[in-house]
């Protein structure tokens, strides 16, 4: 992982007087979280094998406030949202893309009505884009071919946006077993990470959700959860050890997935 | 004293019907203690999803058991009211099947003995019901918030069709001039044998005893309706066509903070102003909702129109997992509260008086809202647009931008994102590093 990677800033592309064709919304986990950074990598490089015009907000980025939001903070949500949209409208920023289904939701339904009107897409609906376009071809050489993969619906791209098959179409795209978990699209199981819960201990109760909700992927006997969220990928990670699987069972966003398959 | 019958039932008709307007008067100025909102926009999407979601049931039947149970019952409801026509019209003129007269008798016949069928259907699904709730015990019945009244509530309304739909049978069973005409007595005619060897005079008397029953017996569920979650019969449709209509993913920003966050942000703003003579500074006394006057009148009617299935709660995630929260409780709580207000109001002649009392902590506890992971499970499970969500987060912007009662980890999580502008402890100007990493 120490082969440098293009990524532009969009200060950078200002200074050059270019706009790049779509902005890459990063968000906090992907920027910092040392899981999370191995998933913005691989969709950079898928960006990079489509020869994708993107550019990043770099040390510009802020938090989209999604989680001061759903924490309660409207105050702080706003703060958030009117400087990040002062920012991305002087960068005359019409199309983003970003691999966090919390900042897709946020960017995409609450930011417009303060002035931020944006084409916002998830990662995984971008990808399929760019499939679909010609773009981008998933060659039939894959590593994955014929695995037994179950995918985990993030909340905030399947309940929240009605997002259920830009993901599993990728899957397909990989040649794997796709096997459906019994609580599988609109009534999926949450991982346990939203609403804030990502960031405070649980209530008490009897079980925590990320482990009720790996028990429903084990069943699935699938040897990788796929995912699309970095808050489901530390949740199901933390919830496969609790289940002492992590020898057998590994936890992977799709872009890793297409990625490791294309070995980008 | 030949009208005295037809004046009884005028009397108990007026008296019944108007005890139930009264009661909607209430009803209504109850829902609309809540503050307003603006539910003008996408009206044919509105009136769509009021079609398809309560007309067309297209959320109930995504559990077919319940689901097609509902729908006989539903249906069944429906059209045997049309019955209840011909009642009405028999009871003030003293006619006896006014239908007859006026329809032929294959037509009257056929509409009879359709209603004779779904009597028994609806009979049979409300037996089921009970046994669900009371023998097999559904889990969704069998929790905290479901004891006592609410519990009693649900095995009450399903005495009451078995009682109606057990009288309409009777009525015609013991008919004998509709029995003798041999049309539409499809099922009655099973049931005319139990009655055999009366005297003409005996069944008469228990074919009006029946006729009676039924249609004060009707009139008295009309007026149940308002002590019970039954409401739902006639709130689900206004409430499928107030409800959400954005992605379930967009909580509403709210504008009052929008405004004060702009001249925050707004370098020409002179903080030390003064507010202008004569205008009042347009900050809300309450930012988000501890009581129930602070929700929206939409909430409101979420809350009356909601029936306890259970459904929210039977795929909430923090539910499953044994927390205290419960998204039916948010909205059964929000109810009983919204009825001790209304209660208040009757008893101070129309105004509320101060009881110590609030929706948040004497019904709703910080632990329950705390627990939400605002995955959306219960406003997807909910068969009539119910949004329990919106509640809890109304209530967490109470606890936290006029109590600061966030849980600890939030205040630290949000203390980092003013400071460097991401929820965990790390500087900005390291937000790119993941480049050469």
């Amino acid at each position: 992982m120490s082969e440098l990677l293009k990524v532009p800033t969009m200060a950078e592309c200002m200074a050059e007087g270019r706009q790049p064709e779509v902005l890459f919304w990063v968000g906090a986990a992907g920027s910092y979280d040392d899981r999370a950074k191995k998933i913005t990598r691989a969709f950079v490089k898928i960006l990079n094998k489509a020869k994708v015009d993107f550019a990043v907000l770099g040390t510009e980025e802020s938090s989209t406030g999604d989680v001061a939001k759903r924490a309660g903070n409207e105050f702080l949500f706003q703060m958030q949202a009117l400087s990040n949209i002062e920012l991305l409208n002087a960068y005359q920023v019409k199309h983003i893309v970003t691999a966090c289904p919390h900042s897709y939701n946020t960017l995409k339904n609450e930011y417009p009505e303060l002035g931020g009107h944006y084409n916002v897409q998830h990662h995984t609906q971008f990808i399929a884009d760019l499939i679909k376009n010609k773009r981008l071809t998933i060659e039939d050489n894959s590593n994955l071919k014929g695995k037994r993969i179950t995918f985990h619906d993030p909340c905030y791209l399947g309940r929240a946006n009605n997002e259920y098959e830009a993901p599993r179409t990728l899957l397909k795209n990989l040649g794997v077993e796709l096997v459906e978990m019994k609580r599988n699209r609109r009534t999926a199981l949450c991982c346990g990470a939203g609403g804030a819960q990502m960031f405070k201990e649980p209530e008490k109760g009897d079980k925590d959700i990320n482990v009720l909700r790996t028990e429903d992927a084990l069943e699935t006997q699938a040897s990788i959860i796929a995912t699309g969220c970095p808050f489901c990928n530390t949740m199901m990670t933390d919830g496969v050890k609790a289940k002492e699987k992590e020898a057998s069972v590994k936890i992977y966003d799709i872009a890793e997935l297409i990625a490791n398959a294309q070995n980008l | 004293m030949n009208y005295l019958f037809n004046l009884l039932f005028l009397a108990v008709l007026v008296i019944g019907i108007g005890y139930f307007a009264k009661n909607v008067k209430k009803l209504i100025r109850n829902i609309q203690l809540g503050q307003p909102i603006n539910v003008s926009d996408n009206k044919s999407q509105r009136l769509k999803n009021m079609a398809i979601i309560a007309l067309g049931q297209s959320k109930m039947v995504r559990r077919p058991i319940a689901g097609i149970l509902h729908l006989v019952v539903y249906v069944g409801f429906i059209i045997i009211n049309i019955e209840v026509l011909e009642i009405i019209i028999d009871g003030i003129f003293g006619t006896h099947r006014i239908g007859l007269t006026i329809l032929p008798t294959a037509v009257y016949g056929f509409l009879i003995g359709t209603f004779e069928v779904l009597a028994v259907l609806v009979f049979v699904s409300v037996i089921i019901f009970w046994m669900r709730r009371n023998f097999i015990k559904l889990a969704r019945f069998w929790k905290s918030e479901m004891t006592s009244w609410p519990k009693n509530d649900a095995n009450y309304i399903l005495y009451f069709e078995m009682v109606l739909m057990g009288l309409f049978l009777i009525m015609n069973a013991t008919d004998v001039h509709f029995q003798n005409i041999h049309s539409g007595n499809v099922i009655s005619q099973f049931i005319a044998p139990l009655f055999e060897g009366l005297s003409a005079n005996t069944l008469h008397i228990i074919e009006r005893s029946a006729w009676w029953l039924h249609i004060t017996g009707i009139l008295v569920f009309l007026n149940y309706l308002y002590f019970s979650k039954h409401l739902h019969i006639l709130l689900a449709f206004p409430n499928t066509y107030y409800g959400k209509i954005a992605p379930k993913g967009q909580l509403n920003n709210v504008a009052s903070v929008t405004n004060e966050v702009k001249l925050m942000l707004d370098p020409n703003v002179d903080p030390f102003a003064s507010q202008p003579e004569g205008t009042q500074p347009d900050v809300p006394a309450k930012f988000g909702a501890s009581d129930v006057q602070d929700l929206t009148w939409v909430q409101l009617l979420n809350a009356y129109s909601c029936t306890e299935c259970g459904r929210c709660t039977s795929e909430c995630p923090a539910n499953l997992t044994g927390k205290k929260l419960s998204p039916r409780k948010i909205m059964m709580d929000t109810r009983d509260r919204l009825e001790e207000v209304g209660k208040n109001i009757d008893a101070n002649k129309g105004t509320f008086k101060d009881d110590g009392k609030q929706l948040l902590g004497d019904y709703i506890t910080p632990e329950e809202l705390w627990a939400c992971t605002t995955c959306n499970a219960c406003v997807e499970a909910c068969p009539i647009s119910i949004d329990p969500l919106s509640i809890i987060i109304e209530m967490r912007r109470y606890l936290v931008m006029e109590q600061s009662a966030a849980p600890t980890e939030l205040n630290s999580m949000m203390a980092n994102i003013e400071n460097n502008g991401a929820p965990w402890p790390y500087n900005q100007m390291d937000r790119l590093n993941w480049k050469d990493e």
